[in-house]
């Protein structure tokens, strides 16, 4: 059915007195290529993989032939085996352990403070009196430098790290939420209170959804802040988790050692970004989108 | 101002024969008001934007069951009106009587994107008689029955205006405020549309307001039609053709050219 070319032109037998229209010229034609056809038949998770996977070989490759020194950076190979070690003696799965704990409870409460914010002055004008101004002012500090306060303020404990982790946190989900509660269109609030949706009714079944994407967007940045501001908080006076590994090995000078431990966040970052998108999958399905080709 | 023209639309209509005892004719007029059954009652509504008077002193009554449309030039303030009978613009001044169960369905069917079809049919009703089963009923009537799990991103734009008018049914309103509803739509699915609210109206028996453009369109679904201009109601045609009513009618072509006029359209092309 491909028909490439269209048939060859017919010219006139005679040529007639020249008429006003030259002959037209038939249209060349060219084949519409099917969808199915031109997808791609590589699954997908497998070419999201692949570009990662390419850039560890790279790092082989450059480390095998000595142009990357091991003082430098190790190769792949050696991280992979002090990789395993770790994890046999426990000290990495404890380590990971201590380190989840801290940025899922910073995530709460981060998660609680900055949703609950956004919803008292997204949903009502006083409180976005109240609330906006502060917390727009607030989140212009750099949570980073408020390490050495929260330290004297809450010891050298948990508490500081937590906080700092629920500090970086709160803040995008505060403005996500916020602007998500803030776009939702005046139509459809309308259309609800035309439906005889009480206030809690349009909050419930037009605002909060709503708002959804904008939330999983916040989300997204607070679970990227989350590990950073667990980095930070774990290389200031922490006796356990991964921060902790990796002042430790920079005393040794283990470049192997903090590999590992910038891989095992590199990863969590992974996993968590995997969650918030599985998340979208399920909440988000009614998002009517560009979705990519 | 168009005070005369508006006092000529007020109800005042034939006296009451049992009701001799009557010094004025106002007076007569007010209680007519009184005993009336209506599915609207509306006096002196004036609704300013902005110090410009969109509706000026405006008087309307629908009867329970009749099938008005309003008519009027872009801006004239039929929507505004539609709005305060929905009770969606409460900044007005006057009295306006409406029943408790209303519905409105829009010009953009506005249904809540996250919400599947017979969610969004069930949408603001009583949790106790809200079943599926119900919505698919109300989707039934309108011809979407099989489309009640879709999500409304997955549906045309008349499949969405029908579920959207569903949504306003499935509430059972006395009154039915319809702004626009076939103004987005290709002209095939408009005619089917139109058709659709004609059965639905008769089935339901509810009062109609319609606001439109559509000059054919008022002609052939109303009971009344009214034209408003200068913030009231102008103008008032009975359409006393039998239904079904065809476009091809004469007495069609004559109240179509008519009200065009009234809205300042010249007709002598078209007649």
């Amino acid at each position: 059915m491909s028909i490439d070319h269209a048939p060859p032109d017919i010219s006139p037998v005679s040529s007639l007195p020249r008429s006003p229209a030259p002959p037209r010229k038939d249209p060349e034609l060219v084949p519409l290529a099917a969808v199915a056809g031109r997808r791609s038949r590589v699954p997908r998770w497998v070419r999201r993989t692949s570009g990662p996977l390419l850039l560890l070989a790279l790092w082989q490759v450059l480390s095998g032939t000595g142009a990357l020194p091991a003082g430098i950076l190790a190769a792949p190979g050696t991280i992979a085996r002090v990789a395993v070690d770790l994890v046999a003696d426990g000290s990495l799965p404890s380590a990971m352990a201590v380190s989840l704990q801290r940025v899922a409870v910073g995530l709460l409460l981060g998660l609680v403070v900055g949703v609950g914010l956004a919803l008292v002055s997204g949903l009502f004008r006083v409180g976005e009196d109240l609330v906006d101004a502060s917390v727009q002012m607030l989140r212009t500090v750099p949570f980073v430098g408020l390490i050495p306060l929260f330290i004297i303020w809450f010891g050298i404990g948990e508490a500081p790290k937590v906080a700092i982790i629920t500090m970086g946190v709160m803040f995008p989900l505060y403005l996500n939420v916020y602007a998500g509660i803030r776009g939702v269109d005046a139509q459809l609030i309308e259309a609800g209170e035309s439906l005889g949706l009480s206030r809690w009714g349009l909050v419930r079944h037009v605002v909060l959804p709503g708002a959804l994407p904008g939330a999983m967007t916040g989300l997204r940045y607070s679970l990227g802040i989350a590990w950073l501001a667990l980095v930070f908080a774990e290389q200031v006076n922490a006796d356990a988790g991964i921060g902790y590994l990796m002042v430790q090995a920079r005393d040794f000078l283990r470049t192997d050692v903090i590999v590992v431990c910038l891989i095992v966040y590199a990863f969590l970052g992974l996993l968590a970004d995997f969650a918030v998108r599985t998340l979208e999958r399920l909440l988000l399905q009614w998002r009517p989108t560009f979705t990519g080709r | 101002m168009a005070t005369d023209l508006h006092r000529t639309v007020t109800p005042s209509g034939p006296e009451p024969a049992g009701d001799p005892t009557t010094d004025t004719p106002v007076d007569t007029a007010a209680k007519a008001d009184q005993e009336r059954p209506a599915a609207v009652r509306v006096q002196g509504l004036s609704r300013v934007f902005d110090g410009r008077r969109v509706l000026d002193d405006l008087d309307l009554e629908i009867a329970p069951g009749e099938f008005v449309a309003l008519l009027g030039r872009s801006g004239c303030g039929k929507s505004t009106l539609l709005r305060i009978l929905a009770g969606l613009d409460r900044e007005i001044s006057g009295t306006a009587l409406v029943p408790r169960r209303k519905a409105v369905a829009f010009q953009a069917p506005r249904l809540m994107p996250w919400k599947r079809v017979w969610r969004n049919v069930l949408l603001g009703l009583d949790g106790s008689s809200a079943d599926r089963a119900r919505a698919e009923r109300a989707l039934e009537e309108v011809g979407l029955g099989e489309r009640a799990g879709a999500w409304p991103k997955t549906l045309s734009g008349g499949e969405a205006q029908r579920a959207s008018l569903a949504r306003a049914l499935v509430r059972e309103p006395d009154l039915l405020l319809l702004d626009e509803p076939f103004g987005a739509l290709d002209a095939l699915t408009r005619i089917k549309a139109q058709h659709l609210v004609g059965e639905v109206w008769q089935r339901h028996g509810c009062a109609v307001l319609l606001v439109t453009h559509d000059v054919e369109e008022a002609v052939l679904l109303a009971d009344r039609v009214l034209v408003m201009d200068g913030g009231v109601i102008a103008h008032e045609v009975d359409v006393a053709l039998e239904r079904p009513r065809s476009l091809t009618d004469p007495r069609f072509a004559a109240l179509r050219a008519g009200l065009l006029e009234r809205l300042g359209v010249d007709t002598s092309a078209a007649a």
